[in-house]
């Protein structure tokens, strides 16, 4: 976030664009699929931009470690992982301080959208893996993990999409790149569902007035109402049959039933 | 795996009965590799990778570089260092934490098949003898387990070196070039059901066999590595008629990378 800026590098040129060719206000593409592996639950992959990421769900199971049970709902267990070769040095492979926290508010957000008292007992295990990293990813993790539940099919409220805002050159941009995160100004990463107005993550570092905070938080919501448009068509794509097909399918049921 | 589950016997009848009509569960023959597709170079932030499937087993490797310091006993030499991490996403059974025997066996066996078919020009990667080399990270992570990660991390593993570009630009030791390769080495398993021999075992298929033995071929049909696991016994003609399948198998995979 503080770091100087390469001589010659422009985050944002005359006309307004960005490093990558972006307006303001502009997402990186996004592309989401749901149900990507076989083992887990569910599951669900998430490219926006450079940024290349895997969630998977296993549960509602048995809790472990045995101590973390509660006997009125499950719990959820999520483990944000960056693997080594995701960033351009070397990251040692298992948890650090940074994943830690970033597992603990991932997994609180998820927490909220999911109807935990209907499994008591139990986990509910969520993992991200972050192949590719291009700043974001907690966000990105968390929009593929929100599909990933619902990949499942464990009951939940919503799902829930997630981007950062922030200030770049004295511009309030939508969704940091790697560049414009370590040189810009500020970064303001928002989970919320757009249906409710609920606001299940939310961090902020670097420096906004309270104005610039107003106009990211807009631009934020903004890009997570396009990303949860997104979630939904993975989700669609993957579970919705043909109507005639599937039409065809039912009477021939029914038909051998009667 | 653990032969824990009650229905492993059960499961272990089915697939010997259809071993002994020549029929595996899955409707391969006794030699035939699963479906395999590979996606090579896919990780930008890596020095080379692929991402791999073999059936419905997937890993993803991704290589990265680093200067360093060669050892004392191989001063002209670069630094090889290879990883797999079974990471819970795979598999309901995979912890997260220190890595578990199996996956210190799997990075011992990938690393063999690389190391000692001297795939990689280790010499070509010394910069100053005695005090600069490259240092090369092979990581390999599972993401999806149905049996037989030995050569799916493998053959990954080696279709992500051939794509590798050392980084030299970015250590200022000029251009970058391609790691300097010498051969492909491919790994083949072979698992022992009752009497039978499988490549390429299932997840179902691995548990109920007593023995697996992984065998590295390189491109003249050469054996470079091999690896026997499971508590159970192979006879001589089982050996040898594992390597024949491995061999075989290992054929049709290199068109592949």
């Amino acid at each position: 976030m503080s770091m100087d800026l390469p001589e010659g590098m422009k985050l944002i040129d005359e006309n307004g664009k960005r490093l990558d060719g972006r307006n303001a206000d502009e997402l990186r593409p996004i592309r989401i699929e749901a149900g990507v592996l076989r083992r887990a639950d569910g599951s669900a992959y998430v490219e926006m931009g450079k940024n290349k990421i895997l969630a998977a769900v296993y549960g509602p199971r048995e809790c472990h470690p045995r101590h973390l049970q509660d006997p009125t709902r499950a719990i959820v267990q999520c483990h944000y992982n960056m693997l080594s070769f995701s960033v351009d040095d070397r990251k040692r492979p298992g948890p650090d301080r940074r994943s830690v926290e970033i597992s603990k508010i991932v997994g609180e957000a998820l927490e909220y959208s999911i109807f935990l008292e209907q499994f008591p007992r139990t986990s509910i295990d969520v993992y991200i893996a972050v192949l590719q990293a291009n700043a974001g990813t907690r966000c990105a993790g968390l929009t593929a993990a929100s599909v990933a539940v619902a990949d499942a099919g464990i009951p939940m409220r919503d799902l829930i999409p997630a981007c950062a805002a922030g200030k770049v050159a004295d511009t309030i941009v939508l969704d940091l790149n790697k560049e414009e995160d370590n040189f810009g100004d500020a970064d303001l990463p928002l989970a919320y569902i757009p249906r409710t107005g609920e606001v299940l993550l939310l961090q902020m570092d670097g420096h906004l007035t309270q104005a610039e905070f107003n106009r990211a938080i807009e631009l934020a919501k903004g890009g997570c109402s396009q990303i949860y448009a997104v979630q939904q068509d993975a989700l669609r794509r993957k579970y919705s049959i043909a109507a005639g097909e599937n039409g065809g399918k039912e009477e021939e049921a029914r038909g051998n039933v009667a | 795996m653990s032969q824990r589950s009650p229905l492993s016997e059960v499961k272990k009848g089915h697939i010997t009965t259809l071993l002994a009509k020549g029929k595996r569960s899955d409707g391969r023959s006794f030699g035939e590799l699963r479906p395999v597709s590979i996606i090579e170079g896919a990780i930008e932030t890596a020095e080379g990778s692929a991402r791999m499937k073999l059936g419905n087993t997937e890993v993803v490797v991704g290589i990265k570089m680093a200067v360093g310091e060669p050892f004392a006993d191989t001063p002209n030499k670069g630094v090889l260092t290879t990883n797999v991490e079974l990471i819970p996403m795979a598999f309901e059974e995979f912890e997260s934490g220190p890595p578990s025997p199996m996956a210190i066996e799997l990075s011992r066996v990938v690393d063999r098949g690389i190391r000692e078919s001297q795939m990689i020009d280790l010499e070509a990667l010394c910069i100053t003898p005695e005090k600069e080399v490259w240092v090369l990270y092979v990581d390999v992570y599972a993401l999806d387990y149905d049996g037989n990660l030995f050569d799916a991390s493998s053959i990954a593993a080696v279709a992500a070196l051939r794509n590798t570009m050392v980084p030299a630009k970015r250590f200022g030791k000029g251009e970058d070039f391609h790691l300097p390769l010498r051969s492909t080495p491919i790994s083949c398993t072979t698992v022992k059901i009752g009497d039978y021999l499988v490549v390429d075992p299932t997840l179902e298929e691995e548990e109920v066999s007593s023995a697996r033995l992984t065998v590295a071929t390189d491109e003249n049909g050469d054996l470079r590595a091999m690896q026997k696991g499971g508590s159970g016994f192979f006879t001589f003609e089982e050996v040898k008629k594992s390597i024949e399948m491995s061999v075989e198998a290992g054929r049709a995979i290199r068109g592949k990378i």
